[in-house]
């Protein structure tokens, strides 16, 4: 793959093209086979909305349709906010400012991520509703007596789920945009200080438009969880477009008409990633240079010092700490009841199935973006961006998408080895754990991709056609340029994927292997019922599990800045 | 890159030749999709290996099993279909992926009612949907039926589960099919009318609310009783209330049943059909009634000691096909009157 770079017409004139066309289209081959695959259930689910039972918009539109758009609408921006306000804030104290806490911080700031959604939901309802602790202490405290005789925030809300998704999703934004801050080059951000502006118009106006392509992607991916989130939602009561698809697809048994829904909701996210790139179409931003120093570590003022702090601090607490400490109280509580040597088979099941999918998922992402990135035309750059929108599915429907081309290859397969000699092999991959993984892939691509994307876009294209006419052909630009380059990236995206699989419930029920359990399915079995007391031991397995390598890759990550060991001071 | 997916694809059809081979190898097996969360089945299943010798092996989901059934069509590995409701067992046997079973032991177990008509699913454990009332706030006697809980005097004091759940589903398909649609709809409407909160929680967390004096009445299933009762933190909201088995003077309590479905594809037919009968036999039975307190389909077995304490009562008669078949109207209805709004 080393091809000889001759300094051709094309190559002059458009510098940022790779000149060996037959690499390139070696890359764009394979990219767009791979794209196909990730890319078949997603098209399941569009042939499945074919086949509806009965057309259910009519009906939708009459009744539910506004409020469940509305709904979403409300969650999806809430969110959006909430992620982005969270995750650039930490993101950026940890990385530029100094403050008592801060090495703390940098790895601790990604454990909510560990925590599945609807256990923190749980974990919340449980504190505050009216029959909770907090309640009952106001009560006797003020002496109230009935629900009417005070206010207080209902816990199952628009408002209480905003809040809750927000706790467990920033870590999303606040992944990105900390590798992206770390990849910055100081330079840049030196330039805004001797020319005299202050470290927090450098923010604005400096770090922040560098950051935003990964701010970007990270926020995309909080609002594309949001929407398919569906433990949450239903645990809180809020209807949003994914209830729907459930009430049609099980109450009134139309697949067709619930995979019409989940294509609606798709357009939704094309929608906005595509006003997300109109509006940023003119501007790109790269490093020009390569030299990294220290990052600046601005030394904060004392009450922004506490400030920094109280801000870094809240969020672990809220959305880690507090649920980690009330599971525990269950587990211990439960432990006689609930503690079998079962759970190292299913820690084992869980910690193999994750690292797979995060080492395939970000592999498959890193390729995508890549070969976008040196011969992306439009077919490819759509393929390859709507493969990545099946994260916006709910699980359990992307799961019946997987369902259909496994099971018509099986069957193919079958059919042809019974008819040529008379044996059947029956089902090869449904079932397996291999069906397993495909999905996960399938769906977190998204995240694994986004990571990745973001990072590689802020390598100037200079650095590509300086390694190429230097006669390095694709592949060894990727990894003697690119790679160390993106590492951070590439090492976000693995973690983000990682702890969203070790989380991920309907896909793994659905397509799993007879008997065979991971720690999010066995949780789920007593969770699902509101029985968290019991599966509470369960749910802190699969944090503590899914911590160490969150720990492992955040150091990583801080490591990853060139010449920059462990997050700079 | 192309490295790793060769691999990964090779390791892959590597696991799955091993797969199969042990699958031919323990040749006594009986493959089971299940809606039923396993920690509640387990029990009968290792009693039937006990038995039998014939291993039980289990995939459990809470939807998307039917689906998978479908896909993997004549070479599915399930032999059969476990659920929690009938609407599932319907939408099975109208898929035509279920096969019908004429067993005499199956047949003079289960209750004509209370199983296919062509033999392509069986109950197994019936579940009626009943009334929990505040001890405090609801003197007996006040509520009688479920049309009582539109009355004006019930403002903002009835609680419920999501009006989307199969549970109030069933329930208000039977209403439609008893009363017709308007009907339904007005009932559902005037609940509504009275609920003291927006539909949410489960059925355990309503009678939560009772206890902390939300609300007076809700509806719920019966053996979530026997569940909190067990439950040491949940003792005091069953013990808030008392239970009412709903139109005892009219058609009866609504029941739903959980039961089983043989596949079309069953590759393990005849352990699949000793499964059947052994779940519907008497020591099946009374492990359901005992373990989850759910009553037995099989005449004659003995009930747990709560279900006989609260004695016999009048359930509604009516074909759980119809309940299965009215399904989807009773989703719309649920959605035009904003039940869960």
């Amino acid at each position: 793959m080393t091809d000889i770079v001759e300094p051709t017409g094309d190559l002059l004139m458009e510098p940022s093209r790779p000149a060996s066309s037959a690499g390139r289209g070696r890359w764009v081959f394979g990219a767009l086979f791979v794209t196909g695959l990730v890319l078949l259930p997603v098209l399941s689910i569009v042939w499945i909305a074919f086949n509806p039972v009965e057309n259910i918009w009519p009906h939708l539109l009459s009744t539910v349709l506004p409020r469940y758009v509305s709904n979403t609408l409300t969650l999806m921006v809430g969110v959006g906010i909430g992620t982005t306000v969270g995750g650039i804030t930490t993101a950026w104290l940890v990385t530029m400012c100094r403050f008592p806490g801060k090495r703390f911080f940098e790895w601790a700031l990604i454990l909510p991520l560990a925590m599945p959604a609807y256990v923190v939901a749980y974990v919340y309802t449980d504190l505050l509703e009216y029959a909770g602790p907090v309640q009952s202490a106001l009560r006797d405290l003020m002496g109230w007596k009935l629900k009417s005789d005070y206010w207080f925030p209902a816990i199952r809300s628009h408002g209480g789920a905003i809040v809750v998704l927000s706790l467990v999703l920033y870590p999303y934004v606040y992944m990105m945009a900390r590798a992206a801050f770390l990849q910055q080059s100081v330079c840049v951000l030196e330039a805004g200080r001797v020319l005299g502006r202050s470290p927090w118009r450098c923010f604005w106006t400096i770090g922040l438009p560098l950051a935003r392509p990964a701010v970007v992607a990270g926020v995309a991916l909080a609002m594309m969880e949001t929407l398919n989130d569906f433990g949450t939602i239903d645990f809180f009561g809020v209807h949003t477009l994914t209830a729907g698809v459930f009430d049609v697809w099980l109450n009134m048994g139309n697949a067709g008409g619930a995979a019409q829904i989940a294509l609606v909701m798709l357009v939704f996210v094309i929608g906005l990633l595509w006003i997300e790139r109109q509006s940023r179409r003119r501007q790109r931003f790269h490093q020009t240079t390569n030299r990294y120093q220290a990052l600046p570590g601005y030394a904060l003022r004392p009450l922004f010092k506490v400030g920094a702090v109280a801000m870094c601090a809240m969020p672990i607490l809220l959305g880690f700490l507090l649920p980690a400490l009330i599971l525990l109280e269950y587990a211990f509580l439960n432990f006689e009841d609930s503690f079998s040597v079962k759970y190292f088979g299913y820690a084992r099941n869980s910690l193999l199935l994750a690292g797979t999918s995060a080492f395939v998922a970000v592999m498959v992402g890193l390729f995508l973006a890549y070969a976008m990135r040196i011969g992306g035309g439009k077919v490819l750059n759509t393929a390859a961006r709507l493969a990545s929108v099946g994260y916006a599915v709910p699980g359990a429907v992307l799961a019946v998408g997987v369902l259909v081309p496994f099971a018509r290859f099986d069957n193919g397969v079958d059919a042809i080895m019974r008819s040529t000699f008379d044996v059947s092999t029956g089902l090869l991959l449904s079932g397996t754990v291999f069906a397993l993984v495909f999905a996960y892939v399938v769906r977190f691509l998204a995240v694994g991709m986004g990571g990745v994307e973001a990072s590689l876009a802020k390598v100037t294209k200079n650095m590509d056609d300086a390694a190429r006419t230097l006669g390095h052909g694709p592949w060894a630009t990727l990894r003697r340029v690119h790679l160390p380059m993106i590492r951070s990236g590439i090492l976000g995206g693995a973690v983000l994927v990682f702890v969203d699989t070790m989380k991920e419930l309907p896909a793994t029920l659905i397509l799993r292997p007879f008997n065979f359990d991971t720690l999010a399915t066995f949780v789920y079995q007593y969770a699902s019922d509101e029985r968290l007391a019991e599966s509470a031991l369960g749910a802190l397995t699969i944090v503590a599990a899914g911590i160490v390598p969150v720990l492992m890759l955040s150091r990583a990550i801080g490591n990853a800045r060139p010449g920059h060991a462990s997050g700079g001071n | 890159m192309n490295m790793q997916w060769k691999s990964s694809f090779a390791a892959a059809i590597v696991m799955t030749g091993m797969a199969a081979a042990a699958g031919t190898a323990l040749a006594e097996e009986v493959n089971v999709y299940s809606y039923r969360q396993p920690f509640l089945i387990e029990p009968m299943f290792e009693e039937f290996t006990k038995e039998t010798g014939i291993a039980v092996n289990v995939v459990f989901a809470k939807e998307g099993l039917v689906e998978r059934l479908k896909q993997e069509g004549a070479n599915s590995p399930a032999d059969l279909l476990l659920t929690v409701d009938i609407s599932r067992l319907a939408a099975i046997k109208t898929t035509g992926a279920t096969q019908a079973v004429s067993s005499d032991v199956l047949n003079s177990a289960i209750p004509a009612n209370l199983r296919d008509e062509d033999g392509h699913w069986f109950g197994l454990t019936t579940r009626a949907r009943i009334i929990y009332a505040s001890k405090d706030r609801v003197p007996e006697g006040t509520v009688t039926s479920y049309d009582d809980l539109t009355k004006p005097e019930w403002k903002g004091k009835v609680c419920t589960r999501s009006g989307s759940h199969v549970y109030n589903i069933a329930l208000l398909a039977s209403k439609i099919a008893h009363d017709g649609a308007d009907k339904a709809k007005a009932w559902l409407a005037g609940v509504k009318e009275n609920l003291a909160r927006k539909p949410e929680g489960n059925d355990r967390a309503q009678v939560k609310a009772i206890k902390e004096g939300e609300c007076d009445l809700a509806l719920g299933n019966h053996y979530y009783m026997g569940a909190m009762l067990s439950n040491p933190e949940q003792k005091e909201w069953a013990e808030s209330a008392y239970i009412i088995f709903p139109d005892q003077g009219g058609r009866g309590t609504h029941v739903n049943v959980s039961g089983i479905a043989l596949t079309k594809a069953a590759p393990n037919k005849a352990n699949a059909i000793k499964l059947m009968e052994f779940l519907a036999g008497e020591k099946a039975q009374e492990m359901y009634a005992d373990l989850n307190n759910e009553y037995p389909v099989r005449p004659g077995v003995e009930w747990s000691p709560l279900l006989k304490s609260w004695g016999d009562f009048k359930t509604d008669e009516l074909s759980l096909s119809a309940i299965a078949e009215l399904a989807p109207k009773a989703q719309k209805l649920v959605d035009e009157v904003g039940y869960n709004e």
